[in-house]
């Protein structure tokens, strides 16, 4: 796990399969996710410490968390 | 995050269930959880009772959660896809209306009473105990019935999802959640998403 303090992981929303139900919001322990005009959940990317509790709450299971990228 | 009072709203959903047993009249207070939903999503256009008002979501929360009554497994993916989602909805508005269409024959006259909770829309289940005479008209009456027959189906149905998948699955199917969902996607047209 050399890289794990480098490797940032959030939670990524399947965006056409939410259905805004807002339960990741509650499981969020930094307040990073919010229901974007009761359409989907959108993830705050600066705030998300891709601690994997959204995703396991989501009843959906369209929440996934992924290394970043950049 | 901070506990809010509307995080136990539950209490109020656990008690409608148990009022239904009682008296079927207070059945029709069920009606809070149609209009509250769609006054929130026609007037903001969000989603605002799903997300923290609705208080069996969070009882189901409750159980599968606290209590350990589900499974916690992923839902099938036919359960989520829109097809079923639109569809079960439409299947419910149907059944809806067919449950008014009933109400209204009673008003009419042209049929009587059936002091009957209807469960999965085929179990006619005996319930005379919960009724005891009104000064109303039995349409009164015939109307609590019907619409405590849709609260218990849908709860025995977010019961059983419950168990065997996550503890708010229902929240995925759940008609007033794709109907609001519905509304604010139409409201919320052409904005930046």
């Amino acid at each position: 796990m050399a890289n794990a303090k480098s490797a940032k992981r959030r939670a990524v929303v399947s965006e056409g399969e939410c259905v805004a139900c807002g339960c990741c919001v509650k499981a969020c322990p930094v307040q990073a996710i919010s229901v974007y005009r009761g359409i989907r959940a959108v993830v705050d990317g600066l705030r998300c410490v891709g601690c994997g509790r959204c995703a396991a709450a989501c009843p959906a299971s369209v929440i996934e968390i992924r290394e970043a990228t950049a | 995050m901070k506990k809010k009072v509307y995080d136990d709203l539950w209490v109020l959903s656990l008690t409608y269930l148990v009022l239904g047993f009682f008296n079927i009249l207070f059945a029709w207070l069920g009606l809070l959880c149609f209009f509250i939903p769609l006054i929130i999503a026609v007037g903001k256009g969000t989603k605002g009772y799903c997300n923290r008002y609705c208080g069996r979501g969070q009882l189901f929360g409750l159980l599968g959660g606290r209590f350990g009554l589900s499974r916690k497994r992923d839902i099938p993916r036919w359960m989520k896809s829109k097809p079923f989602r639109y569809g079960f909805l439409a299947f419910f508005l149907v059944m809806f209306v067919q449950m008014l269409w009933n109400t209204y024959l009673v008003f009419a006259g042209a049929t009587e009473l059936r002091q009957v909770v209807t469960l999965l829309w085929t179990f006619r289940l005996p319930w005379h105990w919960a009724y005891h005479g009104t000064l109303l008209h039995p349409g009164v009456a015939q109307f609590a019935f019907g619409f405590y027959s849709v609260m218990l189906t849908s709860t025995i149905l977010g019961l059983i999802t419950m168990a065997l998948f996550k503890p708010r699955s229902w929240c995925v199917y759940c008609p007033m959640g794709t109907m609001t969902q519905m509304i604010c996607k139409a409201k919320n047209r052409g904005e930046n998403a």
